[in-house]
């Protein structure tokens, strides 16, 4: 362990599974329990509870809260109702991706923006940056040493969320579920509070995120867990959580995403509103719209047993490379490598074959919609 | 972990299975369990020549490719063909049905490198 990590509030408990531990963007944290193939596993068909007190929780809040999101954010800011989440991206002027971040409006004046590990510092010094010209009427706060976060993820995991969390009307009899739909985040009144639960997840399942006090995490950690058992849901780590999100196609900052790619070339147009008016980063995106995008970031499925294609092998067409996978891995569910690359645009259309280079040999492959879980082969 | 005293071992974590001119090679219980779940196991060819500590294949867990390297010299008598569709024999089975490869040892071969399964757990229980 290297000395400078920082420990989230349940890495002693890891530690106590026996969990095998790695720094992870500055993080000291669990790889995995009893191995990466069977945690997939587990989270694909049962459930499983990852730590995600890593990522970071700043909070935006004050009148003019909306109007500065729908400035420094690439997503509508707008559409969100109270208790809703989307998925949304922080640009620099050039159009280059800081960071994918999720944003909650937990009240009508007060977001909540769930930002990477590694990015906690920059994010709030860029948000701070851009907010004080907002000032009085914006306040933020980076509130990540407070806060830890439990992810629940896989088709059962609603199940044992109802089952933590039951509803019961006057008469004691059960009644409308206490818990938040799809991309919502709701406040549970809990004895031990504060606990925010969202409907969301970066495995390409169902799921919930859990946000806690720190000291409440270890607590809440054991309680689903213990809740868990009989579906079968255990610890995972983020090993698992990489080939889970890589599967469903979802890029990971860092890796797949940097300021040296725009969310278009990125293939997250969804998620940008290029009509909301001016944001940060809003000019370079249209003018790349309106004359080329140079790059694509395409799905890569090897055609037949291969090695597992890994980041920065070259990718080769007619023998010439033409970009590098920036993720890849076996996919454990359908035994198949996957990956992730920037292609020239004219390369990444869907069929395309191309050839990946693995330690000095070409192994074809296609490209393929990034989330193999939806578009299954 | 499992070190078992028919072999001789490498510093690098493969064991070697002496049979009079040739050897079985695989990698250890500590190895398998340090790489965790192995995925792919890209095999020598058959006829390969190799020196002692050359690399000679690559196994693959979900996280990484490592390099394997033979503990002698010789030549590549046979593969594991078996592992092409069962990688997972290294885990479950590292001293037995998930051996690597097969060499016909070069005469005169020398194996005094090797480590005694005591050296050996004695090197285990220092790292």
């Amino acid at each position: 362990m290297s000395s400078t990590s920082k420990r989230t509030p349940l890495a002693a408990t890891h530690e106590l599974l026996s969990a095998r531990m790695m720094e992870f963007g500055g993080w000291h944290m669990p790889v995995q329990y009893q191995g990466i193939l069977q945690e997939h596993k587990t989270v694909r068909e049962a459930a499983g509870l990852f730590d995600i007190s890593h990522m970071g929780e700043v909070f935006v809040s004050g009148p003019g809260s909306e109007l500065f999101l729908n400035t420094l954010l690439t997503n509508d800011v707008r559409r969100l109702p109270v208790g809703g989440g989307q998925y949304t991206l922080m640009l620099n002027e050039g159009g280059g991706v800081l960071d994918d971040l999720l944003c909650y409006r937990i009240e009508s004046e007060h977001y909540l923006l769930i930002v990477n590990a590694s990015k906690i510092d920059e994010d709030f010094a860029w948000i701070r940056s851009h907010a004080s010209h907002f000032e009085p009427s914006v306040q933020v706060e980076n509130q990540s040493p407070l806060w830890a976060g439990l992810a629940l993820q896989g088709p059962k995991s609603a199940a044992i969320m109802q089952r933590l969390f039951p509803q019961i009307d006057e008469r004691g009899q059960p009644s409308a579920s206490l818990l938040p739909a799809r991309n919502t985040i709701v406040s549970l009144p809990v004895a031990n509070g504060p606990l925010l639960v969202a409907r969301t997840g970066y495995t390409g399942e169902d799921g919930f995120e859990c946000f806690c006090s720190s000291q409440s995490a270890p607590f809440w950690w054991d309680l689903i867990l213990k809740t868990g058992e009989p579906e079968g849901a255990v610890p995972c780590g983020l090993g698992a959580r990489d080939t889970l999100r890589l599967e469903a196609g979802f890029p990971l900052n860092g890796a797949d995403l940097s300021p040296e790619h725009t969310p278009l070339e990125a293939g997250l147009g969804a998620f940008v509103s290029l009509q909301k008016g001016k944001f940060v980063g809003r000019d370079s995106l249209l003018t790349q719209k309106e004359t080329s995008i140079p790059t694509k970031l395409a799905g890569l499925r090897m055609d037949g047993p291969t090695p597992p294609p890994r980041a920065h092998y070259p990718v080769l067409f007619n023998g010439e490379r033409v970009g590098e996978t920036c993720s890849g891995s076996l996919s454990p569910t359908f035994g198949l490598g996957i990956a992730l690359a920037y292609l020239p645009s004219q390369l990444a259309a869907f069929g395309q074959k191309v050839a990946v280079d693995i330690r000095g040999r070409q192994f074809p492959a296609t490209v393929s919609p990034r989330s193999i879980l939806k578009h299954k082969p | 972990m499992n070190v078992p005293t028919d072999s001789l071992y490498a510093t690098s974590h493969e064991w070697l299975r002496r049979d009079g001119d040739t050897a079985v090679v695989g990698i250890t219980d500590h190895a398998q369990h340090e790489l965790t779940d192995v995925v792919y196991v890209e095999l020598p060819a058959v006829g390969t020549h190799v020196s002692a500590g050359q690399q000679i294949c690559v196994v693959e867990s979900v996280k990484a490719a490592s390099d394997i390297y033979s503990p002698a010299a010789g030549t590549v008598e046979a593969v594991n063909e078996s592992l092409s569709n069962s990688p997972e024999l290294i885990n479950t089975d590292p001293h037995g049905d998930g051996w690597i490869f097969k060499l016909r040892l070069d005469a005169g071969a020398d194996l005094a490198h090797l480590k005694t399964p005591e050296e050996y757990s004695a090197q285990l229980g220092q790292s």
